[in-house]
């Protein structure tokens, strides 16, 4: 290892860099695919925008070739659209669309807490957790969240909340019953980086713009299936637009079927880079690596499998809670880093060098 | 035809220099208002370390109360536990507060060497509990220094570099101070606290 000396300061700031870059190529994808698919969509439904004089037609090669040739009209015996019909399908899906989303991010976290059947901890309940909930709290400069306990064997623990004054973390029983102090002031600081560096929110815009993405995909081939093409032109002067909407067309179906896997990648790849940030944040609350570093090394070596985690929440667990992902950690599917890794840079800034955790149990 | 083009080209240098004009105002009221955030944010960050101290004030006559119940021989312990709350409270200046604090928390670490010698009052739920609380009391200073200080940098840094530093400099912003142990204090934390069975 022959890497210069990290501090969790420079380990913050490279994350963060790298996130912006991710997000920034993200947005460059869905420009880049609005533009693509549109400019497809309607050069299949019109070609005639791309021949002869229309606006998108490439400029004429010949002088005094081109036929000045009006501007196609489509065809009658396309189906015809019923406006009416359409504005109420169109205003009744948006109220919906407008409903879940707010209710979504209004109240996500009791619905997640809900469906983890989790129970709300107070002092008395637990003393030693609250504490350290609240000692984490004061470190990072933010209100405490409610805590929240989950009965189930596998070890893990999650945060949720759209900004550090609606926020709560959760802990499972198999987690928390295996932790010393330490081990558990650098779980609970990890969930907390999660909060304070708006994680969540994230996640969730995230989530949205990779759903507009596949939407944008589906209307793209529904135009496709279903919208109606201009007959056939005359083979003269049609020639060189033809070819343009034709390259418009093919472009527009190949990026369709891998944009949204991309989106997907793109969000995973952001994802894991943000558990690297909360990894180094925690350690700027803690100023102790190792308590999070051990506590991983027990979550490595404990083969239980969360029972209620699934593919959407995924991300916002500790570790990976689907087991499948923990084997072969290093897919870019993976929303979460191999935590060998995790463990090796958080040992490397105790100056600690152990060997690594054997993946394959 | 010249004088209209000249006439365009005056009104767009005038335009341009608007534009650059409010961009500098606009970004001018952004740094200040970061400014204004950060400061407010030391200040507040202070007075979380004295409402954490507070809180182990309140927090030591119950442990005493645990105690005395078992460890009639420890009075002394006991005493100075006391006696040391009563001079941190009286602390009038800054490093007279520092030095009654690190006198406290020597106090408190022997009262829990004592509970070493009681297996008892070890085993004892209350007690058991009050050791987490006053453990957590001390963290939860430490934190707030912590986050004092971390909160202290990150202003200080904004207030050195640039752009801010313009906007700094003409408005009057003030670096802050680190919470740091003076030259007597530093010198008292680095003996370990007596403890005595």
């Amino acid at each position: 290892m022959n890497e210069p000396r990290q501090t969790f300061r420079s380990l913050i700031a490279s994350n963060k860099r790298k996130s912006v870059v991710l997000v920034v190529v993200f947005c460059v994808l869905i420009g880049t695919l609005s533009l693509i698919l549109t400019l497809g969509a309607m050069a299949y439904v019109a070609p005639a925008l791309f021949e002869g004089e229309g606006p998108l037609a490439p400029p004429p090669a010949k002088k005094g070739q081109v036929s000045h040739r009006p501007q196609k009209t489509p065809p009658s015996g396309g189906p015809e659209i019923n406006w009416p019909t359409a504005i109420m399908v169109g205003v009744i899906g948006g109220a919906l669309a407008l409903t879940f989303s707010f209710l979504g991010y209004f109240s996500g976290d009791d619905a997640i807490m809900y469906a983890h059947r989790a129970r709300r901890v107070f002092h008395d309940g637990d003393p030693e957790l609250f504490n350290v909930v609240e000692e984490m709290a004061i470190a990072a400069g933010i209100p405490p969240p409610r805590i929240y306990f989950i009965h189930d064997e596998a070890p893990n623990a999650f945060a949720t909340g759209r900004d550090p004054h609606h926020a709560a973390v959760a802990i499972t029983s198999g987690l928390r019953g295996k932790l010393t102090r330490d081990e558990l002031q650098g779980v609970i600081a990890h969930e907390m980086s999660h909060i304070q560096n708006y994680d969540i929110r994230l996640m969730l815009l995230m989530a949205v713009l990779v759903g507009a993405v596949v939407m944008l995909c589906d209307v793209f081939w529904q135009i496709v299936r279903w919208g109606w093409t201009a007959p056939a032109k005359e083979p003269e002067a049609a020639k060189e637009g033809a070819n343009l909407a034709v390259l418009f067309v093919v472009l527009a179906v190949l990026l369709s079927l891998i944009a949204p896997l991309l989106a997907q990648i793109i969000q995973l790849a952001i994802s894991r880079e943000r558990e690297y940030l909360a990894d180094a944040t925690a350690v700027q609350l803690t100023r102790n690596p190792l308590g999070l570093a051990n506590a991983l090394r027990i979550i490595a070596n404990d083969p239980a499998i969360l029972k209620t985690g699934n593919r959407a929440t995924a991300h916002m667990f500790l570790v990976n809670p689907i087991q499948k992902f923990q084997a072969k950690a290093h897919s870019v599917l993976a929303s979460h880093p191999p935590i060998e890794e995790r463990i090796r840079r958080l040992e490397a800034l105790a100056h600690v060098e152990r060997p690594p955790v054997a993946s394959e149990q | 035809m010249a004088a209209v083009s000249g006439l365009m080209i005056g009104l767009l240098c005038v335009g341009g220099v608007l534009v650059v004009v409010v961009i500098a105002v606009v970004m001018g009221v952004t740094i200040y208002n970061g400014l204004v955030n950060e400061s407010i944010e030391t200040k507040n960050a202070w007075s979380q370390i004295d409402v954490q101290l507070k809180r182990r004030y309140d927090l030591i006559p119950n442990l005493v109360e645990t105690v005395k119940g078992y460890a009639g021989h420890e009075k002394e312990t006991l005493e100075r536990v006391i006696q040391a709350r009563n001079m941190a409270m009286g602390a009038k200046s800054v490093a007279e507060q520092g030095q009654a604090e690190n006198f406290l928390s020597g106090a408190l670490k022997s009262l829990f060497a004592v509970s070493e010698a009681y297996p008892d009052l070890k085993a004892n739920q209350n007690f058991l509990g009050l050791q987490e609380e006053l453990t957590s009391t001390e963290n939860r200073i430490g934190f707030a220094r912590q986050h004092y200080n971390d909160v202290v940098g990150e202003y200080n840094a904004t207030l050195m570099r640039f752009p801010a530093n313009i906007v700094g400099g003409m408005f009057g912003f003030k670096p802050a101070d680190f919470f740091q142990l003076d030259a007597a204090e530093a010198e008292a934390v680095k003996k370990a606290p007596q403890v005595k069975f």
